[in-house]
């Protein structure tokens, strides 16, 4: 479940697992982009979010370096401003998504920024993705928000920046594998509690080292 | 903003752990549902807030100073509300993992389980046993005792309520606890420890009313199957506070479809008849005062919580409570991280038990070096109620900062939500674990849906977690 964080080393492989999240305004693709990361599909008419709000996704960096995501999608509760502290404790990177077709969409994008900085760890990841390129490819007048605007910003506030289509998978792959190869793969020692070996309890049943509701032991 | 849809299955009102469970549940089970809650933060009267926002609750500062700054960084701390612990094995448990919220969630031990003997400067502290042998190592009964206190715990590990040739003669289902205690020559102090420290009774009606050894046996079972579990003691509890138990049924509910709006005031009640069936409401955009939302829409029920409906509830008794910041365990808890420390009402001359419930840096709640300790009891007189807590203070040793405030009310509901609509929850109450949450859980499903609430499975065909 939660975010591992820098990784545990085996022989010469390498393995870690970060909590990635999801952010902006509804209807810009956020669900989308995951699905086209996660599972390589794409449907059109995608409603608002339902069901798939806890993905995981594998990138191998090279024959020796895997990053595993935990992805956390908002579940539709960023729509009336109603996320949860829960949803960016111990993120270490976030996607923050705009429409590249709606103007006021990049504004919503700066506005998450800032709450992330407001909420999250101090040193996330944030990388800033301007969906829905394939619309412009298409019909360049489509187009609100030059490329170099985001990315003058995105520069600006110290982000990742890609365009990106989840219809055609343009750029989406990149989005994710630059954000991994900006993630503290080597630093040593987890910096928060839920990072490194799981401190806690595990209450599922058939985890190891439980009695589940077993005989009273009295 | 999108538009609100004209028609919800259900209307949730406050963001409660009750609420939020039966949300999530509901929004499992296919049901549209609309969460709502005038606070801008989640858990209502269950939430855990930081420190600034604490001492802002309770006002207990002059005017112009800021007494938050000295004790860090203000959202290090998750201090929560209702002083509540999770039974290992209880039915919050059981429905975290059905509905595979624990995924969510990080859970750690409570590290140990005390109860007080003696009052004033005689008093001691002693581990609750919780099994056999820990009852034969035990300081809290002598030799012969800790036998026949042997042979109880036994006894009460095998108990099959189907078999009777196996109930000392006694007729379980009529006889009352006392009855039982008198079978195993258990002494007073025992049955104290039994019935307040075990069996988790905040007073000693349980002992003489008829018909309730059963039920005594399931308690005293439960706290047995809950330390038996991960050991130590019965208790679990979640990082960062029990806040972040309704955020995680709230996100289920989310996950399937449930809309959430926090800032929201609810208006009005819409009735047809003697029915609910809707509401009017307010979403207040507090950066830019004029952009509020108004809305309305119809609800085929509306579940909440008392404070939603002040004319549908009375007043049952009062929980009286004082938070405190401690830079130091407790005094003869082994310098444990976390505990849960139990007065016996019959200890202190009161007629209900005093809570100590301790937790931790070690739980995220707060910076290292501090402790969070809640106090609290049942209150017993109308005045003077710090005296009432006073035996839980001594426990403490010395105190950073006290937040008391006033007595808090208990409300339940005047009537099941049959005649009008609205299915009300009740407070939180006074006992150390939410095995009551979970009851009223269970009873509000029953009274909204017409049919008992089964979690379990409710994971199965879920499609909450991505393939691994």
């Amino acid at each position: 479940m939660a975010a591992r964080g820098p990784g545990s080393r085996a022989g010469n492989s390498r393995f870690a697992q970060f909590k990635l999240v999801l952010l902006g305004e509804s209807a810009v693709g956020k669900s989308s982009l995951v699905l086209r990361f996660v599972k390589d599909q794409f449907d059109d008419y995608r409603e608002s979010t339902i069901g798939a709000a806890f993905l995981t996704q594998t990138i191998s960096l090279d024959d020796s370096t895997t990053v595993k995501f935990e992805i956390w999608d908002t579940a539709g509760q960023e729509r009336y401003k109603s996320l949860a502290p829960m949803y960016y404790r111990n993120a270490n990177c976030a996607v923050v998504v705009y429409d590249i077709t709606q103007a006021s969409s990049l504004d919503k994008a700066k506005a998450w920024v800032k709450e992330l900085q407001r909420q999250a760890n101090e040193n996330i990841i944030i990388a800033l993705a301007g969906n829905k390129l394939d619309l412009v490819t298409e019909q360049p007048d489509k187009r609100a928000i030059p490329a170099a605007d985001a990315e003058a910003y995105a520069r600006e506030a110290g982000l990742l920046f890609f365009e990106t289509s989840a219809k055609t998978s343009e750029n989406v792959k990149e989005l994710f594998t630059a954000i991994a190869k900006k993630l503290p793969l080597d630093q040593a020692g987890p910096r928060n509690p839920r990072s490194g070996p799981r401190a806690g309890v595990d209450l599922r049943p058939e985890a190891p080292g439980t009695q589940g509701a077993g005989a009273c032991s009295c | 903003m999108d538009e609100i849809a004209p028609e919800y299955d259900v209307v949730v009102l406050g963001t409660g752990l009750t609420e939020c469970v039966l949300s999530g549940v509901l929004s499992v089970k296919g049901k549209k549902v609309l969460h709502i809650d005038r606070n801008d933060h989640y858990g209502g009267e269950a939430a855990s807030v930081n420190i600034e926002a604490l001492f802002k609750k309770y006002g207990n500062y002059n005017k112009g100073e800021e007494p938050w700054k000295k004790y860090g960084r203000a959202n290090d701390w998750n201090i929560d509300l209702v002083p509540k612990l999770l039974m290992s094995s209880g039915e919050l448990t059981n429905i975290l993992v059905s509905t595979d919220v624990t995924r969510y969630l990080e859970f750690k031990q409570v590290a140990g389980s005390y109860v007080q003997q003696g009052a004033g400067a005689k008093a001691t502290v002693a581990k609750v046993p919780s099994d056999a042998g820990e009852a034969l190592r035990s300081s809290l009964m002598g030799i012969f005792e800790k036998r026949r206190m042997k042979s109880f715990i036994e006894w009460i590990g095998t108990f099959d309520i189907a078999n009777s040739a196996d109930h000392k003669g006694l007729n379980i289902s009529t006889c009352t606890m006392k009855d039982v205690y008198d079978k195993f020559g258990l002494e007073a102090g025992t049955r104290d420890f039994i019935g307040h420290a075990m069996a988790l009774y905040q007073t000693d009606a349980y002992i003489t009313e008829k018909g309730r050894a059963p039920e005594t046996i399931e308690r005293i079972r439960l706290y047995g199957n809950s330390v038996a579990r991960y050991g130590k003691s019965p208790y679990i509890y979640p990082l960062y506070g029990l806040g972040e138990l309704p955020q995680g049924f709230a996100r289920l509910s989310a996950i399937y479809g449930g809309t959430y709006m926090l800032n929201t005031n609810v208006d009005e009640i819409l009735y047809d008849g003697k029915k609910a069936v809707g509401i009017k409401a307010t979403m207040v955009n507090g950066h830019e005062p004029g952009k509020d939302m108004k809305f309305e829409t119809k609800a085929g029920k509306i579940l909440g919580d008392p404070s939603y409906f002040q004319d549908k509830v009375q007043v049952t008794g009062h929980v009286l409570k004082a938070i405190c910041i401690l830079n130091h365990p407790l005094a003869g808890t082994n310098d444990n991280d976390s505990c849960q420390l139990i007065i016996p009402q019959s200890q202190v001359g009161r007629k209900n038990d005093i809570y100590i419930a301790v937790v931790s840096s070690a739980h995220s709640v707060c910076p290292k070096g501090y402790y969070i300790a809640i106090v609290s009891t049942i209150a017993e007189t109308t005045a003077n109620h710090h005296l009432e807590l006073a035996p839980g203070f001594e426990r403490l040793g010395r105190i950073e900062e006290k937040f008391l405030g006033p007595p808090i009310p208990l409300y339940e509901p005047l009537e099941n939500g049959a005649n009008d609509n609205i299915f009300i929850s009740k407070s939180y109450d006074a006992t150390s674990h939410f095995e009551t949450t979970t009851d009223d859980v269970k009873d509000i499903y029953l009274r909204a849906e017409g049919q008992p609430l089964v979690v379990e499975g409710l994971r199965e065909g879920t499609n909450l977690v991505g393939e691994d």
